[in-house]
């Protein structure tokens, strides 16, 4: 230790300039944070924070997961966290206890925290001012700061985006929530671009053109695709047991939600995929495309 | 049909395994009876843990199988404890003695717990202002019209 710190002593003298950067290290790079939005509820926001948190976690990133909806809270039981959950955002926001003691980390993934949201309260018991200091906060310590948005456009809605830097938006394929994702858009600020997650698409409905397809949701909302999630029935099983399929590298799910995770971070620039039908789908779904089927 | 099959414990040993929609049941019924006693988990298992300790007290209990869960009931929680009994312990008598610890008077060894329980009961029925909220009803209605009538 002495040793290096003569040696720093001596580059300083010689060196001036590349001591001073030693001497006084940049800024701290602070991280980004991210809200996640719909306007409408239960289009799966929750979920898609649970998972796109994993997923970046499972790229290596250090990410904080924040529940934003004051008084229903749900991203813990998402995460199969709900037993852990001591204190929460109002908690740390109010000082009754440090931020450290507020964050649960997942067992899973040494990278990924909770920090959970209060449930006995109301949302008007946050002001954005608060908000935004504890995004900070969280910024100077996560590279990722995912922002779990609640429903509507109102007082939750407005504080979950007052910390943010950037946004992705949930929809699905349905008119009532592309609708209310445009409505969204237009309330976030100009210079944003949000990018978008479409959720939910059954590839053979679209085929039979009885569901909106990615394009006809994109045509309206004319975002950056970030990712498309297939509707199948290993998310409902996925949330019963609180086990995001996120986490596991054998999943297709999974693989959806870390090609995201991968966009998000930049290291995947390729445009996403829209997903089809399984490879070598059931009979009758081949059996129905031969008589193509459309009403 | 099949859906009540496979609710059933047959299913379950059949395939080794719950149902994840089983596993969906029980993780909600134990996440909302922590919202409506608003307290966290660990909490809870505190408070378990030490009503087991006070019962051991009196009576020799066998910890492992003692189990105490909570119910949310039509119009308020219960909290029900099964706590098997193996012995009756010899030194019973003394146990109130560790009482003092908390600076609390002696308990007279002939004075049965049972008068303290009673003294207590008025409190809980008298606070209730108007409107009675999740869980804070602790008797049901109709204790209160038969109190009432006595």
């Amino acid at each position: 230790m002495n040793v290096e710190g003569t040696d720093l002593m001596h580059a300083f003298e010689e060196a001036p300039l590349e001591a001073a950067s030693v001497e006084a290290p940049a800024a701290v790079a602070l991280g980004r944070a991210i809200v996640i939005t719909s306007g409408k509820g239960g289009v799966g926001k929750t979920t898609t924070t649970a998972n796109v948190g994993a997923a970046l976690a499972a790229l290596g990133k250090r990410v904080v997961l924040v529940d934003a909806d004051i008084g229903l809270r749900n991203l813990d039981i998402v995460l199969g966290l709900e037993n852990r959950v001591r204190y929460h955002l109002l908690d740390v926001i109010e000082g009754n206890v440090e931020l450290d003691e507020a964050l649960i980390r997942d067992k899973r993934s040494a990278n990924l925290y909770l920090l959970a949201a209060a449930q006995a309260r109301e949302k008007e018991d946050v002001d954005v001012d608060e908000m935004q200091r504890l995004m900070e906060q969280l910024r100077e310590r996560f590279e990722y700061v995912l922002i779990d948005c609640p429903a509507g456009i109102e007082l939750g809605f407005r504080n979950a985006v007052a910390g943010a830097q950037h946004a992705i938006i949930v929809c699905t394929p349905e008119v009532s929530a592309v609708r209310d994702a445009d409505r969204v858009v237009g309330l976030l600020p100009n210079d944003w671009s949000p990018e978008l997650i479409v959720n939910r698409l059954r590839p053979a409905l679209v085929r039979k053109g009885k569901m909106l397809s990615v394009d006809d949701v994109n045509a309206i909302l004319r975002l950056p695709l970030l990712g498309v999630i297939p509707d199948e029935p290993a998310v409902i099983v996925a949330t019963n047991k609180g086990e995001p399929p996120a986490f596991d590298p054998n999943s297709r799910l999974g693989a959806a939600y870390r090609a995201i995770a991968a966009r998000i971070t930049g290291e995947e620039t390729a445009p996403a995929e829209v997903p089809t039908e399984r490879e070598g789908g059931g009979f009758f779904s081949k059996l129905g495309a031969l008589f193509g089927g459309r009403s | 049909m099949f859906e009540f099959f496979k609710n059933t414990e047959v299913f379950k040993t059949l395939f080794g395994r719950e149902s994840s929609g089983a596993t969906a049941r029980e993780r909600l019924r134990l996440v909302l009876l922590s919202d409506h006693l608003a307290l966290a988990p660990d909490v809870v298992d505190a408070l378990k843990a030490e009503l087991l300790e006070v019962i051991a007290r009196y009576v020799d209990i066998d910890p492992e199988m003692a189990e105490v869960t909570f119910e949310q009931r039509e119009r308020e929680l219960a909290m029900l404890a099964s706590v098997p009994i193996k012995s009756v312990r010899k030194d019973r008598p003394s146990a109130p003695a560790q009482r003092t610890a908390n600076g609390r008077a002696h308990a007279p060894l002939n004075q049965p717990p049972r008068r303290r329980r009673r003294r207590r009961r008025p409190s809980p029925a008298a606070p209730p202002n108007g409107a009675p909220s999740d869980g804070t009803l602790l008797a049901p209605p109709g204790t209160f019209e038969s109190s009432a009538q006595a």
